[in-house]
Parts: C-alpha cells; sequence; structure tokens
C-alpha cells in the first residue's frame, strides 16, 4: 500500500460519487498483491454506498471499516459483499476506511471501532445489503440498457447477462448509468443456501504482502523530511519530569531536538538509532507524584477489602440465601486474574504532522474516529481538518482501542517542524500500557446431598471500564463487559446470583485485552465448576453434561470436545486433561479439552489441545479455525505466564525476557472441530482466548491435584 | 561511511559504526519489510540473513556486516529456500497480523538453506527465537515441513 494525496479534482469527484462521504485513503495492495498508488485509478463512476465503488475500468474497489489485525475482516467483509455484490475475490482491492462514525460506526457501539469480536456479527447483514443494493442497480442498468425484464438478467463475476438472449455487459460498462438510477430501499439477500462464496476457506486476501515485506504497518510510514522520534513517559502514572540533561543528548550525532512536555520527553532524529541514544543520554529524573510508593499488593488490598461488600446484581435466578442455607455442602473460593499487557509485535507509534491550518496522522488504530477526533482536540482544529491514514496493525488485542499513543504524537507534532514518527521501544510499551485490569473474585456454591449444585454466587469486583470507554453502555452501575459470560452461565442451577463491584484502583491505565470480560470470567467459572465436579467426586464433563439439557448447543460442544480429545483414555503419569465449556455475548459456543505435562520441578507443558466451535453461520472456516489456533495460543501465554507488576509505582516487566510469552517450542497441537450451522454468526476472534486458561488449569488439578485459584500459573507448581 | 551489501546491491551509508544493521535498513534505506520488535533480540522480528545466517538486526552494528551480504524480506523469494518458504506460508494461510511473518520467513528460509528435512526439534531450535503473538505456530511449524517436502 502507498499513501498517496488525492488531487483537488479526484477529491472532488469522489466526495460526490460517494454522497457527501469522505473517501480518502489508499490501496491495501491489488490482485497481484503488488503495491500500487491509489491515485492511478480513474474516479470511481458508481458508488451506491460507503463501501463499494466501481470504475468504468471495471475496478471493484471496498472499502474497510473494520481494521485488520490478523482476525481476518479483510477476507471476511470482503466475502459479505462480494456474494451478494456477485464479484469474486479476485477482483477487488481493498481500501483502509478513513474516519467517519456516521458511515463505518459498529452498530454495536455506535462508533468507528474494531473490537469485542463483533465485527462479522455486526456486519453480516449491513454488507451484504450494500452488496447486494449495488448489484441490483447494475442488473437494473443492465435491463434498462437492453429494454428487457430485470428478472431475465443475471450477475457473477462482474458481469450481467440477459440469460435469453446471451448478451453481457460488465460492471464498468453499466457504473455510468447504475450511477443515475435511485439507490432501492429494500432489496432480497440470497437465501443462506445459495451463498457459493460464503462459507468456504476462501484464501486470505491481505496474505500475499505479508509474506514479502510489502505490508504497510504505521510504523513503516516513511514521509519526505519525516523526522523519528522515541519517547519516556513518567514510569509512574501521574510523574512530571524533575531533571534532565538536553545538552548530553544534543551532543549525540543525528539527534534535532528535544521536546519536553512535562509528563513526557521526546527525542527527535535523523532516525530512532540516535533517537534511543539520546534518550538514554537525558538521564531524565522524575517526580514520582502520588502514585511513587504503590505495588501490586496494595492493588490487591484494595480489590479484596471492596469485595467484603455486596454489589450491584447483575444477574438473579431463584433465591440465592435459601438456597445456599439449606444446601446439603457449600463450597467458597477467591479467584485472581493479574494485570496483564497486550505486548502486540508492533510497538505504539504514529507519525504527525500538525501544520497551522491542518493536522495528518498516520497509524494502526482500532478506533479511527477516536485517533482523529483526539488529534483534533490537541491541536484545536476542526475534525474535518484531521486527515487519519489507517494501516494493517502488528496487532491489536484491544491495546489500539485506545489511542494515548496518537495524543501524545500529536503534542509532540505541535513542537516540530514537518512530520515526525514517534515510536516506542519495547520498554516504553510495555511499561506504558492499557492493562487488563486485575480482577479478585468470590465465588459461593451450594451443592445437595448428590452433589449437584443447587446454588451459584458470582461476585465480581473490578474496575469499570465501559464507565470511561463508552459510557452509555455503563448503566445502574452495571459495566456489561466486567460481568459477560458469568451473566450467561449456561449450566441448569436453581439458584444463581451474579454482582458486580466496581472498583478502580487508578495506579495504572486499563482496558480491554483479547477475550475482554469473558477472558477473566470463564476461568473462575469453568475452574470453580470442576471445583464442585472434584467436591462431587464427579467426571468434570460428565457432571457439566447433566447440567446442560436445555442448552442442547452447549452440551453438542461438549460432547464434541470430549470425544475428539478421547476423554476418559488413560494418559501418562503427570498428565492431565482439563475440560472447559464458553458461552458469552459473542452468541458462540465453545468446548476445549486441554492436556497438559507437569514435571517434577513443577514445570508445565501443553501439549494437546482439542476446541469445539459452534459459531453459528461459518463465513470462512479456515479463517474460524485460525482464530482458534491462535487465541489459544494467546490465551497459554497469558494463563501460563502472563502477569504484569507493580514496584514502586512502576511496572516491573520491561520486554520479552521478564514478559514471558509462547514460544514455537511451547506451542501445542491444536485441533479445531466446528459443528455445522445455520444460527446468526457469533464472534471468534476472542472466544480461543478465553477458555484456554481455565481448560489448562482444569488439566493441571487433574494432573497434580492442585487447584489454581490465581493467574498465571507460573512458579505456583514449583516444589518448595 | 559504510559500504553495505544489501539484497546484492552495494549501499552506501553514512552512518556510526555501531547502528545496529535494523535502523540502517529502515530509518536511512528504507527497506521497512525487516521489523522493530524488542530491540534486544528476544523477539526475532528483525531477523535478516548475514551470508545466509539469521541474525537479528536490532543487535548487530553494520559494522559486522562489512564484507558480508546481507539478505532482508524483501529479497529472500529469489532464494530457492526462500522461494518455496514463502509460497508454503501463502498456502497454509499462515499470516494473521503478519508483523512477525517477516522475521519467521527469514529465520526459516535460512533452516531450510541448510537443512532440507528439518525434524520438529530441528524446527524448535530454528524458530524459538521468533514470536508471533498472534499463535500461528501451528501453521509455521506445518509451512516449513511443506517447504521441506518441495526440496
Amino acid at each position: 500500500m502507498t499513501t498517496h494525496t488525492v488531487s483537488r479534482r479526484d477529491f472532488v469527484v469522489v466526495l460526490t460519487a460517494a454522497g457527501g462521504g469522505l473517501l480518502l485513503g489508499c490501496r491495501v495492495g491489488d490482485r497481484s498483491g503488488t503495491a500500487t498508488a491509489a491515485a492511478a485509478a480513474p474516479p470511481p463512476a458508481f458508488a451506491p454506498n460507503a463501501f463499494i465503488r466501481i470504475g468504468t475500468d471495471g475496478r471493484v474497489t471496498l472499502v474497510m471499516n473494520q481494521v485488520e489485525m490478523g482476525q481476518g475482516t479483510y477476507t471476511s467483509m470482503p466475502m459479505l459483499i462480494a456474494e451478494e455484490l456477485e464479484v469474486g475475490l479476485d477482483q477487488v482491492q481493498l481500501e483502509h476506511a478513513p474516519p467517519d462514525d456516521k458511515l463505518y460506526a459498529n452498530p454495536f457501539f455506535g462508533d468507528q471501532e474494531t473490537g469485542g469480536s463483533s465485527s462479522v456479527r455486526g456486519f453480516y447483514e449491513p454488507l451484504r445489503r450494500a452488496g447486494a443494493t449495488a448489484r441490483t442497480m447494475l442488473v437494473a442498468a443492465a435491463a434498462q440498457t437492453w429494454d428487457v425484464d430485470v428478472a431475465s438478467c443475471r450477475a457473477k463475476r462482474g458481469v450481467v447477462t440477459h440469460t435469453p438472449s446471451g448478451r453481457t455487459l460488465s460492471y464498468g460498462a453499466l457504473a455510468e448509468k447504475a450511477a443515475k438510477l435511485p439507490v432501492p430501499d429494500k432489496v432480497a439477500l440470497k437465501d443462506p443456501k445459495d451463498f457459493t462464496l460464503i462459507g468456504t476457506p476462501a484464501k486470505r486476501l491481505d496474505k500475499a504482502e505479508k509474506v514479502n515485506g510489502k505490508a504497510q504497518y504505521g510504523i513503516d510510514v516513511r514521509l519526505p523530511g519525516m523526522k523519528i522520534a522515541t519517547v519516556a513517559a513518567s514510569p509512574v502514572l501521574g510523574g512530571k519530569v524533575a531533571g534532565l540533561d538536553e545538552a548530553k543528548a544534543m551532543a549525540i550525532p543525528g539527534v534535532r531536538q528535544i521536546v519536553n512536555l512535562g509528563d513526557v520527553v521526546a527525542v527527535v532524529a535523523d532516525h530512532m538509532w540516535a533517537a534511543k541514544q539520546g534518550l538514554a543520554a537525558l538521564a531524565i529524573r522524575w517526580d514520582d507524584g502520588p502514585n511513587g510508593n504503590v505495588s501490586t499488593a496494595d492493588v490487591v488490598q484494595g480489590l479484596d477489602a471492596a469485595s467484603q461488600q455486596p454489589g450491584v446484581v447483575a444477574r438473579t435466578q431463584g433465591h440465592i440465601a435459601e438456597a445456599v442455607a439449606g444446601a446439603a455442602r457449600k463450597i467458597d473460593a477467591v479467584y485472581q486474574v493479574p494485570f496483564l499487557a497486550h505486548a502486540t509485535m508492533e510497538p505504539m507509534n504514529c507519525t504527525v504532522h500538525v501544520r497551522q491550518d491542518g493536522c495528518e496522522v498516520w497509524t494502526g488504530s482500532q478506533t479511527l474516529s477516536r485517533a482523529q477526533a483526539t488529534a483534533a482536540r490537541v491541536t484545536g482544529l476542526p475534525l474535518e481538518k484531521v486527515v487519519v491514514h489507517n494501516h494493517f496493525l502488528g496487532g491489536g488485542f484491544g491495546r489500539r482501542l485506545e489511542f494515548d499513543w496518537v495524543t501524545q504524537a500529536v503534542r509532540i507534532g505541535q513542537k516540530v517542524e514537518g512530520p515526525v514518527k514517534v515510536v516506542w521501544t519495547r520498554e516504553e510499551d510495555m511499561q506504558h500500557e492499557f492493562y487488563r485490569p486485575y480482577y479478585y473474585d468470590r465465588m459461593a456454591a451450594g451443592l445437595d446431598a448428590s452433589g449437584k449444585p443447587v446454588a451459584w454466587s458470582h461476585r465480581i469486583v473490578g474496575p469499570a471500564i465501559l464507565a470511561r470507554y463508552l459510557p452509555p453502555a455503563f448503566k445502574n452501575g452495571l459495566d456489561s463487559d466486567a460481568v459477560d459470560a458469568a451473566v450467561f452461565l449456561t449450566y441448569d442451577i436453581p439458584a444463581i446470583q451474579v454482582e458486580f463491584v466496581r472498583h478502580e484502583e487508578p495506579v495504572l491505565n486499563t482496558t480491554f485485552w483479547r477475550g475482554v470480560g469473558p477472558t477473566h470470567n470463564i476461568f473462575v467459572m469453568e475452574s470453580f465448576m470442576d471445583e464442585l465436579a472434584a467436591a462431587a467426586k464427579a467426571d468434570p464433563v460428565e457432571y457439566r453434561r447433566a447440567l446442560l439439557s436445555k442448552v442442547p448447543r452447549a452440551r453438542a460442544v461438549l460432547d464434541l470436545a470430549a470425544k475428539a480429545a478421547g476423554w476418559g483414555r488413560p494418559l501418562p503419569a503427570g498428565h492431565g486433561r482439563g475440560v472447559a465449556l464458553l458461552y458469552s455475548w459473542w452468541g458462540s459456543y465453545l468446548a476445549e479439552v486441554a492436556e497438559v505435562e507437569v514435571s517434577k520441578a513443577g514445570e508445565v507443558r501443553v501439549h494437546r489441545i482439542v476446541c469445539a466451535v459452534d459459531c453459528g453461520t461459518v463465513i470462512n472456516p479456515d479463517i474460524v479455525t485460525a482464530q482458534i489456533e491462535g487465541g489459544v495460543n494467546f490465551g497459554i501465554s497469558g494463563a501460563l505466564w502472563g502477569e504484569v507488576t507493580l514496584k514502586n509505582g512502576r511496572v516491573e516487566q520491561s520486554n520479552f525476557h521478564n514478559y514471558r510469552v509462547l514460544r514455537m517450542n511451547e506451542a501445542p497441537t491444536v485441533e479445531v472441530h466446528l459443528v455445522p450451522s445455520l444460527e446468526a454468526p457469533g464472534g471468534i476472534g476472542e472466544p480461543g482466548t478465553s477458555i484456554t486458561a481455565p481448560a489448562l488449569a482444569n488439566a493441571i488439578f487433574a494432573a497434580t491435584g492442585k487447584r489454581l485459584r490465581r493467574l498465571p500459573v507460573k512458579d505456583q507448581l514449583r516444589s518448595a | 561511511m559504510a559500504t553495505l551489501n544489501i539484497n546484492g546491491r552495494d549501499v552506501t551509508v553514512d552512518v556510526p559504526t555501531d547502528m545496529p544493521i535494523l535502523w540502517v535498513l529502515r530509518d536511512v534505506v528504507g527497506l521497512t519489510g525487516t521489523k522493530f520488535g524488542c530491540g534486544m533480540a528476544l523477539c526475532g522480528a528483525c531477523t535478516v540473513q548475514l551470508d545466509g545466517q539469521p541474525i537479528r538486526s536490532c543487535v548487530t552494528p553494520v559494522a559486522a556486516a562489512a564484507g558480508k551480504k546481507i539478505t532482508t524480506i524483501e529479497a529472500i523469494g529469489e532464494t530457492p529456500a526462500g522461494k518455496k518458504v514463502q509460497q508454503a506460508w501463502l498456502d497454509l494461510e499462515v499470516v494473521q497480523c503478519g508483523y512477525c511473518q517477516s522475521g519467521q520467513i527469514m529465520s526459516a528460509s535460512a533452516l531450510l538453506a541448510k537443512n532440507a528435512h528439518p525434524s520438529d526439534a530441528d524446527i524448535d531450535g530454528a524458530m524459538s527465537g521468533n514470536i508471533c503473538r498472534c499463535g500461528t505456530y501451528p501453521r509455521i511449524r506445518a509451512a516449513i515441513k511443506q517447504a521441506a517436502k518441495g526440496a
């Protein structure tokens, strides 16, 4: 993909054709995978909506409102459009959408967001409708040209054929005529049985440029006259610069400028090497402020205290107090999950060019309109004077739903003449994240004389991310993300209570992490369910299965995973199998069986993961499989080793040597089994992560008899 | 001034001799296919080949490349092993976010160039220095085996 500036003439034409939509941006490769400037393309003749443009040359451009961070949206979204538009995936080229909440808002969140495993769910119908609308108009244009009934015309691979006579017209030839037709209000969508593309393992459209080094991420931006900066923000949240040695930094060859903004210092240079050396030479002294003495233990203490009080009731069913009081046996447990870094492979970076009358931003963002808004706020420019160029994201996982690094880059850019690319070092990235919050959960259950659960109480204690991020979604003191999955407990238990205690610990910024609420809650719920099975001396699969008679989809994935994994078959000593089940707001049902080996020294080796998935209608089975494989591996990193800790207000982890993540030699076999389904599509980017920690913890219990109620596993199994 | 041989071409650059090859490639020469990930040789995103050996360019100074040939992701497809590896990556749909894949492909190509039929242990040995946060490891392993089959 090559960035370019649209000429004034192109701009006007595009603006008009798009019906007021601002269609800037750049192409994401072309059919052969070679990057070409979009400026070479003629203005589109036909643009019935913000997602499709067809030129008189037949070129079909699809505008990608949901961003590509590995999860395959730049293949699944085009599949939705192409299915109804009747073009081949080999006939389309893709373009990153510009920021525009009016045109591109995610229907679940109301703004332009890619997160929460919502792209296919949210756009399954709108994008098919966009394709069908364009196809309907092109077919109508052909029928009009030939003066025949539209019903006698068929579209396929970008060509309309008049079936009785065999006459054909290409979409390119029809584009100008179609553009003059009224946009129909209602169009018929295909019956799923007629799908020819949806449901097939179509090849990823972004892969060619990702194997030859041509894919452009935000960090790859190069502009004439561009400087490169690296930064140090206060290592303690809320700290300020107390002093620095500017002269020493300026003496490094290639260093051009020091920008001291009080809470952050940037060294602006000719290249990153000079900038890094300059930053080290500054020897910044910090005034830590009020958080300078905080440690992880303080955070846990705060959460524990908060957990003693009842919370806002998120779900209630039956009479919990009576059910617990009348139970033959009561079981209580406290579960904890740590702060986590996303550690995207591409560190945070943003290129900006701030001028008197405008601002341009180049970055990779999961939330483009927020990136644009923050640049407008910082500069005081009107929104329309801020142009944001999106890129491929070198990992998102929720980190790029924030825009703190964009805000910072624009503040720096205001002090720099010409364009500047601000690149965080890995250390800066790991220590200035928006982390997955620390959660602290109190569980209680009552079993009847036969060991069956009659009461289930789940108290979740943690921050309300949505109260900050999406205030309309934070209602009556309830954060729907924090309690996700917990409120959808699928087991048939007469009395259920789920509560949320909001407790903020403003010593670290926190946000969504792959798997969001369910990543925390499913670990707690499925580990605790395993505890109940153990207390009842029941087989973990059978115990769950007996509680799922009313939820056939859940029972079916459980059966499938157990069967495929060979549940019950003997294992060598030191090995164990664990099972977990997942259902949440995403609408997908998953069951997973993990097989682990725990060495005498307490090291965990994950040998095999079997995952059964019912995510409703599947757009691309190979991408679903890949997302489960990847999600599982992401989950293993977090469960076994992932932990961000605080000491003296500072994050103790700094790079991959002390923030351990899964590597090739540790990666298990992952087997994915998809359940054919015609139900509505469910989310799939995250559940593989969410279901993995409990499956591992339960497998560890099976192997060792040790119940882990706190993540990560790390050295908890080490023999003393 | 240093003259580097990059992808078969001599390039003269005015940089300090201790400057890591990574930043010379990315910020001076303009070859951005080689990625920055950690700066400490911990993640492998910056892997390039120096006379066919995989090296972490984020910690290797330009001085170490004197008289040697640097090959990057932009040209690895011109080598027999690199071509096979790239094709296998495409055939098995390996990539997700793609950011680490330049480094993965550079490590895998170096492995196959010297070991036409690597075992699982050989793959672990050659690839464990390359982190993929998207977790594409199962497909990377399968793709290396497929590329080896085509040897």
